[in-house]
C-alpha cells in the first residue's frame, strides 16, 4: 500500500440484476465496470461523466449505498468487505456526503440543530460536546451569526444556504473524505462559486480529501487537481486537471471539451463539432471499446473487437484508448 | 416552406415578407402575483424591442423573473395574478386587446409558440410521438390531417429527429430525442416567434451540444425568432444576437452580443459575466456577495444598490432606463 492513499479502489464492478416478472434472470445493467482508481489524502477529485454513464453508482458504492458485484474497495488501507454492519459504521463516521439537491436532502421538519445533532447522537458522540461542536460547523460553513440559524427549518434558507447545510451535516462528524454529488447544479451560477470555494477552503483547512461527481467541467477545474472522465461505466481518461484542458488524449474528453462553450458572442454562427449518437445502453454495451460506433477515429478491427486497456502515454496520464498502445 | 402548407403557412409568410417595424414591442409590462404574505412583482415595468430576424436571450439568477416575462408574453398565466398591465405587440397586433378565445386560435402556437422548461418529459405516454407534434395543426382544423403529417415529418427532418421515430411513444426515445421532438412541435405551426425556456439544462453537455447545433440550423434556415430563456450564460452565448438581463423582477440592460458578452455595462451584469467559469481562459471566477431582494418587498431605489461595488448617492433613487450608445441601461452611471 503506498503511502497517504486514502480511498483505494480496483476493478470495482457494481451490477444491478434486471429481473422479468420479478423472479427471472434478464441481464445485468452494468453501472460500474472495471474501475480503478486512487485518491490521496487531502487532494480533490472530480468524476465527470453524463448522466447514465455510472457516476452516481460509483459514488453510491463507495458510500455503501450499493452493493459492489466485484472489485475491491479500501479505506486507509482497511478493506470494506462484504459490507459488514461495523465496517459500514466505521466508513460512514469517515465520509461525509453532499448530495445534490439540498432541499431534497434535509428533512423539512427538522430544524438546523436537529438536522446536524441526528449525526452525532447517532455515533455516540458525547452529549455535551454537541452544542460546540455544532456551533463550531455552522461558523464554518458560514452561516453566521449562528444563533439566527439554530432553530430555523430548511425552507427558511435559501439554495445556497442550504447547501452549507448540507456541507454542515457532511462536515460534523470530522471525516476525512468527502463526497459531493453535483453540490452545485441545483444553484445559480453567482452562488455556485462561492459554495465551491468554500468546500475547497474546508478542504485544506482539515487536509480532506474530496470527491466530486459533475458534468460541469469548466468550473471545477478551479476547484480540484485531478479528473477522472467517465463514460458508459468505464474511466476512460485519468489525468491533472490543467493536463485535460491543454492536452485531453481520449476522443471522447476531446468531443466534451469540443462541446462546452464559453461565452463569446462569435458561438452565435458557428457550428459545434459533436459526435452523434447517444451514449450506449448498459444493459448491452458495444464490444470492444465502448466509445466505437461514436468514435472520429476509430480502428476497424481493434476498436471495435479488443477493449482497450488502460495506457499512460504520459507520466500520470491514463486513456483506455487504441489510439495510445 | 413547401406549397402543402396552405392556410398556416401562407399566412405568417406574407407577413413575415410585408410588414415592417419590430416583430415584439413590450412596453411597460407589469405582472405581480398575490401570495399569502403579500404582492410579488414578478415583471416589474419592462419594456423592450425585438426586431425581426433577431435572436434575443434573457439571462438573470433564478427568481428574477426570466419565466414570468415569457408567459406574460404568452398570456399563459396562472390564477393568482394580481395585476397583468402593460401593452405586448406582436408583428402589429396588440396582443393585450385580444379575448381569450382570439388569442388562442390566431397567436398562441400559431404566431408565437414556447418550449417549457424540462418540457420533455410532459410528451403524452399514450399517444405517438407523431401525432403529438402534428396537433397544434389539427384542432380548430388548421390543417387537414394528411397536410398535418406532412408538416410534421417536415419538422421532425429540420430537428434532426428520425423519421420512423414518428411511430413512437415518449418513452422509447432519449431525453435528447424528446427534447427534439418537443421543438418540432413549437415549429409545426411555423410561427413567427418561439421562445425557449431553459431548452438544454436538463439535458447532458453532448446533447445540449446537439441541440443548440440544431437550433442554430433552424434560426439559419427558418429566419424566425427565437428568445432563449436561461440562466446558463455560456450556452445562451451558441444563439443570442442580443441579451436581455433581469435583476430582481426588472430589466438592468438591454446590450447586442457582442458587447454584453465582452464588456457588459450595468455592474450587476458585469459580476454575473465574472461568475461564468471559462474553460479555455485562466481567469478564476468570482461570486456576487449577498443574495437577491425578495420580491414582496423590493427596496426602494435600485434594487442591486445593496450588492454593487459601485454604488453612490444617487442610487438611493430608482435609476430610469438609460440609452448608452445601442444599449439601454438601468444605471445612475450612464445618465
Amino acid at each position: 500500500m503506498e503511502d497517504n492513499v486514502l480511498l483505494s479502489v480496483k476493478d470495482l464492478r457494481t451490477w444491478f440484476e434486471l429481473k422479468r416478472w420479478g423472479f427471472m434472470h434478464a441481464g445485468f445493467v452494468r453501472a460500474v465496470d472495471g474501475v480503478s482508481f486512487q485518491v490521496k489524502l487531502g487532494e480533490a477529485v472530480t468524476v465527470v461523466g453524463e448522466s447514465g454513464s455510472g457516476k452516481t453508482s460509483l459514488l453510491r458504492t463507495i458510500l455503501g449505498l450499493a452493493r459492489p458485484t466485484g472489485g475491491e474497495i479500501s479505506f486507509e488501507g482497511r478493506r470494506i468487505e462484504g459490507q459488514w454492519a461495523a465496517d459500514m459504521a466505521w466508513l460512514r463516521c469517515n465520509v461525509g456526503f453532499v448530495q445534490q439537491d439540498p432541499y431534497g436532502a434535509l428533512a423539512p421538519f427538522m430544524t438546523v440543530t436537529r438536522i446536524l445533532k441526528e449525526p452525532l447522537a447517532i455515533n455516540g458522540v458525547d452529549e455535551k460536546e454537541h452544542d460546540e461542536r455544532i456551533r463550531a460547523v455552522l461558523n464554518e460553513v458560514r452561516l453566521i451569526p449562528v444563533e439566527d440559524f439554530l432553530n430555523k427549518f430548511p425552507h427558511m434558507l435559501s439554495g445556497g444556504q442550504q447547501q452549507r447545510l448540507v456541507i454542515a451535516r457532511a462536515m460534523i462528524l470530522r471525516p476525512k473524505l468527502i463526497v459531493a454529488d453535483e453540490p452545485v447544479s441545483m444553484l445559480d451560477a453567482s452562488v455556485r462559486v462561492e459554495i465551491l470555494e468554500l468546500m475547497r477552503k474546508i478542504q485544506h483547512d482539515h487536509n480532506l480529501s474530496v470527491i466530486y461527481i459533475t458534468h460541469d467541467l469548466s468550473s471545477v477545474r478551479y476547484f480540484s487537481e485531478r479528473v477522472f472522465i467517465m463514460y458508459a461505466a468505464k474511466l476512460v481518461e485519468k489525468t491533472d486537471v490543467k493536463e485535460v484542458v491543454q492536452n485531453p488524449l481520449h476522443p471522447y474528453t476531446q468531443a466534451l471539451l469540443n462541446a462546452i462553450p464559453d461565452p463569446e458572442p462569435e458561438n452565435a454562427g458557428r457550428f459545434r463539432d459533436i459526435p452523434p449518437g447517444e451514449p450506449p445502453s448498459l444493459i448491452n454495451p458495444p464490444t470492444g471499446c465502448r466509445f466505437h460506433p461514436r468514435c472520429p477515429h476509430v480502428i476497424k478491427g481493434l476498436c471495435d473487437v479488443n477493449e482497450p486497456p488502460e495506457f499512460e502515454p504520459a507520466p500520470g496520464h491514463f486513456a483506455q484508448c487504441w489510439l495510445y498502445k | 416552406m413547401t406549397g402543402t402548407m396552405k392556410t398556416l403557412g401562407k399566412e405568417a409568410a406574407v407577413s413575415r415578407m410585408t410588414s415592417t417595424g419590430p416583430l415584439l414591442k413590450v412596453e411597460d409590462v407589469c405582472l405581480y402575483f398575490r401570495a399569502s404574505n403579500g404582492i410579488v412583482r414578478a415583471v416589474d415595468h419592462v419594456s423592450f424591442e425585438l426586431a425581426r430576424g433577431r435572436s434575443l436571450a434573457i439571462l438573470g439568477e433564478s427568481g428574477c423573473g426570466k419565466t414570468s416575462l415569457a408567459k406574460a408574453i404568452l398570456r399563459l398565466l396562472p390564477r393568482n395574478v394580481e395585476t397583468y398591465s402593460g401593452r405586448i405587440f406582436l408583428d402589429g397586433t396588440d396582443l393585450m386587446k385580444l379575448d381569450e378565445e382570439t388569442f388562442r386560435r390566431e397567436v398562441r402556437w400559431v404566431k408565437m409558440s414556447m418550449v417549457s422548461q424540462a418540457c420533455m418529459n410532459s410528451l403524452n405516454p399514450v399517444l405517438k410521438v407523431g401525432y403529438q407534434v402534428a396537433e397544434p395543426l389539427l384542432i380548430d382544423d388548421r390543417a387537414g390531417k394528411e397536410e398535418a403529417f406532412e408538416r410534421a415529418r417536415e419538422v421532425f427532418r429540420i430537428v434532426g429527429v428520425p423519421l420512423p421515430f414518428m411511430e413512437r411513444y415518449a418513452f422509447e426515445l432519449s431525453g435528447g430525442m424528446r427534447q427534439r421532438a418537443i421543438i418540432a412541435m413549437a415549429l409545426v405551426a411555423n410561427p413567427l416567434l418561439v421562445i425557449l425556456d431553459e431548452p438544454t439544462s436538463a439535458l447532458d453537455v453532448l446533447t445540449q451540444a446537439n441541440i443548440m447545433n440544431a437550433l442554430k440550423k433552424i434560426k439559419q434556415e427558418l429566419n424566425l425568432n427565437f428568445i432563449l430563456i436561461t440562466h446558463d450564460i455560456a450556452t445562451s452565448s451558441e444563439l443570442a444576437d442580443e441579451v436581455l438581463c433581469m435583476y430582481a423582477g426588472q430589466l438592468v440592460e438591454h446590450s447586442q452580443a457582442e458587447r454584453f458578452y465582452r464588456e457588459p455595462l450595468h455592474p450587476y451584469a458585469r459580476k454575473l459575466m465574472a461568475a461564468v467559469p471559462a474553460l479555455r481562459q485562466d481567469k478564476k471566477p468570482e461570486f456576487i456577495t449577498g443574495a437577491p431582494p425578495s420580491l414582496l418587498n423590493p427596496p426602494e431605489g435600485c434594487r442591486f444598490a445593496e450588492r454593487c461595488p459601485r454604488r453612490f448617492e444617487r442610487c438611493q433613487e430608482e435609476p430610469p432606463l438609460f440609452a448608452y450608445e445601442d444599449a439601454k441601461v438601468k444605471c445612475w452611471l450612464y445618465e
